[in-house]
C-alpha cells in the first residue's frame, strides 16, 4: 500500500482537481444551478492556482525573484481579450474561441517572457525585481493609454460574456494543463538543469548547463501560463481594466508561491487556493462596522502560516504530523527511509531551503568573474 | 595526425592582468594524455586562476589555450565543458538540495546518447523516459565505482565531507571529459581520506583514459601522484618537470620557505 502511494503521489494534485472539476461540471451541466458567487469563487480560485503554479517555476525552481507577474497576466488578458472579440463574429460566443484566445493571449505572454529574461540573464535578486515590477508597470500604463478603438483605454476593453457555468470549467481545465506541463517540464533533466541553477549557478556553468537557454525557458513557460490566467480573468470579470493588473496583484501571487513553501507545487495550490477564498469570502462575512477586520485577519492569517512555517520550535510537530507520516500510521507501516526515498519518486521533496530573506538579500558581485557565492548549507 | 597532437592541453604565453596587477603571465604548459600534472605553488601563486583562464570564468588578457590541437581560448564556460574539460572547485560546489544521484545526473545532462528534447519532457514522450532511464542507469555506475551508491538517495548536503569531495570529481567525470581539473582535491581530508584519493585519482586515469591537471598543498600528495609538476610564485613559473627534480629545486624550496 504504502509503495502505491509512493507511486500514485505524484499524480495527487491531478486527482483532486481532476474529480473536482469532474464533479462541478456533471452538476452545472445537469441543469443544477449553482450560486454565481460559488462560481466566480471557483473561477477566481483556478486562475489563482494557474499564477501560484506558474510563478513558483521563477521563484521556487529557478530561484530568481519576479514581481511582474500581474504584467505577463495583463498582457495575455488584453491580447487574449481583443482577440476573443475579433473572433466573435466568426465563430460566436464558442469553445473554439474560448481556446483560440487563450493560445494567442498564452503566447503573447510568453514572447513578452522571453524578452524579460533577458535582462534576468544579468541581474539578480533585488536587481532583477525591480526590472520586472518596472515590466509589470509599463505594460500597465501602455494598455491604459491606449485609444478606446485598440485597447479600450482607461474604460477597459469589454470581452464576450461567456456562459458562467463553462467558465469555471475550463479555468479548471487549464489548471490540469498548465500542472501536466509544469510538472512534467520540472520532473524531468530539463527541470533539473533549472534546479541546479537555483542552487549553485558557477557549478552549474561548469558541468556544462546552459544558463542562457534555461533562464529563457523558464521565464518563458511561467509567462505563458500568466497570459493564460489573464485571458481567463478577462472572460471572467468580461472586461479588462489595466488598474487591476498593479504590483500589488503581483506580490499577491508571489506571497501564495512563498506561502505554500517555493519549489513546492502542492503547497502554492494550497495557498492560492486559501488566499483566493480569504481575499473572495471575507469581504462578504464581515460587512458594516467589522469591514475594518477584514485586512487584520489577512495578515493574521498570514503571519500565523509564516510562523509554522519556519519557526525551530515547530520543526519536531511538523515532521512528527504531516501527511506521508498520517498515511504511514494509517497503514501501520514502519518508516524507513531507504524505502521511502525510492529515486524514482520524490520530487516534491526537493527541500526548499531558499528562504525569503536569502532572495532578497542583495548580491552586488558580478557573476561573471566566477565570484564566490558562499554556497548556502555547504562546508567552505 | 596523432602523433602530432600528443598534448591534450596546451598553453601558449597564457597571462593575465586585473588592472596592473599580472595574476599569471607567460605560462607554457604540455600536458600528454593520461598524465597526471600537479600545479603547485604558495598562496597567491594564481594557480587557481589559471584553472579559471582554463575553464573560461577569466578571458585570458594574453596567450592561447589549446585542448587537443584545438584552439578553445575565449569560450564560454559551458563550451569549455562541452569540448572536454570538467572541473572541481577548491570550496565544495555541489546542488545541495539535490540528491546525490541527480547531482550525477546533472553532470551526464548533455551527453548526447541521453538526448531528449524540451518538448519530449513535457509531453512525457517515449523519449524521456528512455533518457530519463538510461541516465539514472549511468549514474548509478559512476557512484558505485566512488562507493557512494548507497547514499544516492540522501541530499548531497547531508554527505560527510570526503564524499562530497567525491561526489564532485563524479560529477567532474558525468560530463565525458578529456581533461579533468581538480582544484586542491585533497583540502581538508585525513591521512586515510587522502590515501583512498590517491587510489581514486589512479582509478580515474586507467579506467577512464583521463588526464588529470591538479592543484594540491600536500607535498606528499603530490610527490605520490604527479608525473609532471610547474611550480608557480606570484602568476610566472618557476621551474617545470618531473616531479622530485622540480620539489627538490632550490629556487621551489626558498619560494615555499623563504631564504
Amino acid at each position: 500500500m504504502i509503495k502505491f502511494y509512493n507511486k500514485v503521489k505524484n499524480y495527487i494534485n491531478y486527482t483532486v482537481i481532476g474529480v473536482f472539476t469532474l464533479v462541478f461540471a456533471i452538476i452545472s451541466l445537469s441543469g443544477a444551478r449553482i450560486d454565481s458567487s460559488s462560481l466566480y469563487l471557483f473561477e477566481k480560485v483556478s486562475i489563482s492556482i494557474i499564477l501560484a503554479v506558474s510563478l513558483s517555476v521563477v521563484v521556487g525552481f529557478l530561484g530568481e525573484l519576479s514581481l511582474g507577474h500581474a504584467g505577463f497576466m495583463c498582457v495575455g488578458a488584453y491580447f487574449g481579450g481583443k482577440f476573443s472579440v475579433i473572433l466573435e463574429p466568426v465563430l460566436g460566443i464558442s469553445v473554439p474561441n474560448l481556446l483560440l484566445s487563450i493560445l494567442v493571449g498564452g503566447f503573447v505572454a510568453a514572447i513578452c517572457g522571453v524578452i524579460i529574461g533577458i535582462p534576468a540573464l544579468r541581474l539578480r535578486g533585488d536587481y532583477l525585481a525591480i526590472v520586472t515590477l518596472a515590466f509589470g508597470e509599463i505594460v500597465r500604463s501602455i494598455f491604459v493609454n491606449t485609444s478606446p478603438e485598440s485597447f479600450g483605454g482607461t474604460l477597459g476593453l469589454a470581452t464576450p460574456r461567456f456562459k458562467k457555468e463553462y467558465l469555471f470549467i475550463f479555468g479548471f481545465l487549464m489548471v490540469l494543463a498548465a500542472l501536466f506541463v509544469i510538472q512534467n517540464f520540472i520532473r524531468s533533466k530539463h527541470g533539473r538543469a533549472v534546479t541546479a541553477i537555483r542552487d549553485n549557478e558557477i557549478a552549474a556553468r561548469a558541468t556544462g548547463i546552459n544558463i542562457t537557454k534555461y533562464k529563457l525557458l523558464a521565464f518563458t513557460i511561467s509567462a505563458f501560463f500568466a497570459g493564460v490566467a489573464g485571458v481567463l480573468y478577462s472572460f471572467s470579470n468580461t472586461k479588462v481594466q489595466g488598474a487591476n493588473f498593479d504590483y500589488n496583484y503581483s506580490i499577491e501571487i508571489l506571497v501564495m508561491v512563498v506561502l505554500g513553501g517555493m519549489g513546492n507545487i502542492n503547497g502554492a495550490i494550497v495557498s492560492a487556493t486559501l488566499i483566493t477564498f480569504l481575499n473572495t469570502k471575507l469581504p462578504t462575512i464581515l460587512t458594516g462596522d467589522f469591514a475594518v477586520l477584514q485586512d487584520l485577519i489577512y495578515a493574521l492569517i498570514l503571519i500565523v502560516i509564516v510562523i509554522y512555517n519556519n519557526a525551530p520550535a515547530l520543526k519536531s510537530f511538523r515532521a512528527r504530523f504531516n501527511i506521508g507520516v498520517l498515511i504511514r500510521k494509517i497503514f501501520r507501516h514502519k518508516h524507513n527511509p531507504a524505502n521511502i526515498r525510492d529515486d524514482s519518486a520524490n520530487w516534491d521533496e526537493i527541500p526548499t531551503k531558499i528562504e525569503m530573506n536569502e532572495i532578497l538579500s542583495v548580491d552586488v558581485k558580478p557573476q561573471n568573474l566566477g565570484s564566490d557565492k558562499p554556497s548556502k548549507g555547504g562546508k567552505q | 595526425m596523432s602523433n602530432v597532437i600528443e598534448n591534450v592541453l596546451e598553453t601558449q604565453n597564457l597571462g593575465i592582468s586585473f588592472g596592473g596587477l599580472k595574476a599569471a603571465q607567460d605560462v607554457n604548459l604540455k600536458i600528454k594524455k593520461n598524465q597526471i600534472y600537479g600545479l603547485i605553488g604558495p598562496n597567491g601563486a594564481g594557480k587557481t586562476t589559471i584553472f579559471n583562464m582554463l575553464t573560461g570564468v577569466y578571458k585570458p588578457t594574453t596567450g592561447k589555450i589549446f585542448l587537443d590541437g584545438e584552439e578553445i581560448t575565449g569560450l564560454s564556460q559551458e563550451k569549455i565543458n562541452h569540448k572536454g574539460i570538467a572541473r572541481t572547485f577548491q570550496n565544495i560546489r555541489l546542488f545541495n538540495n539535490m540528491s546525490v544521484v541527480r547531482n550525477v545526473m546533472v553532470g551526464l545532462h548533455y551527453r548526447p546518447e541521453f538526448k531528449c528534447s524540451v518538448w519530449e519532457s513535457m509531453f512525457r514522450l517515449p523519449g524521456h523516459f528512455k533518457s530519463e532511464k538510461a541516465m539514472r542507469e549511468r549514474a548509478k555506475e559512476l557512484l558505485r565505482i566512488f562507493d557512494l551508491e548507497t547514499e544516492r538517495n540522501s541530499l548531497a548536503c547531508n554527505l560527510p565531507y570526503g564524499k562530497q569531495r567525491k561526489l564532485e570529481i563524479a560529477r567532474a567525470l558525468a560530463t565525458n571529459p578529456k581533461l579533468l581539473l581538480l582544484d586542491e582535491p585533497a583540502a581538508g581530508m585525513n591521512p586515510h581520506e587522502t590515501e583512498d584519493l590517491v587510489n581514486t585519482i589512479h582509478y580515474i586515469r586507467d579506467n577512464f583514459d583521463m588526464t588529470i591537471l591538479l592543484i594540491e598543498h600536500d607535498m606528499k600528495f603530490v610527490a605520490s601522484l604527479c608525473d609532471e609538476v610547474t611550480v608557480l610564485n606570484f602568476g610566472t613559473v618557476l621551474v617545470q618537470g618531473e616531479t622530485r627534480m622540480a620539489l627538490r629545486d632550490p629556487e621551489v624550496v626558498r619560494a615555499y620557505i623563504g631564504g
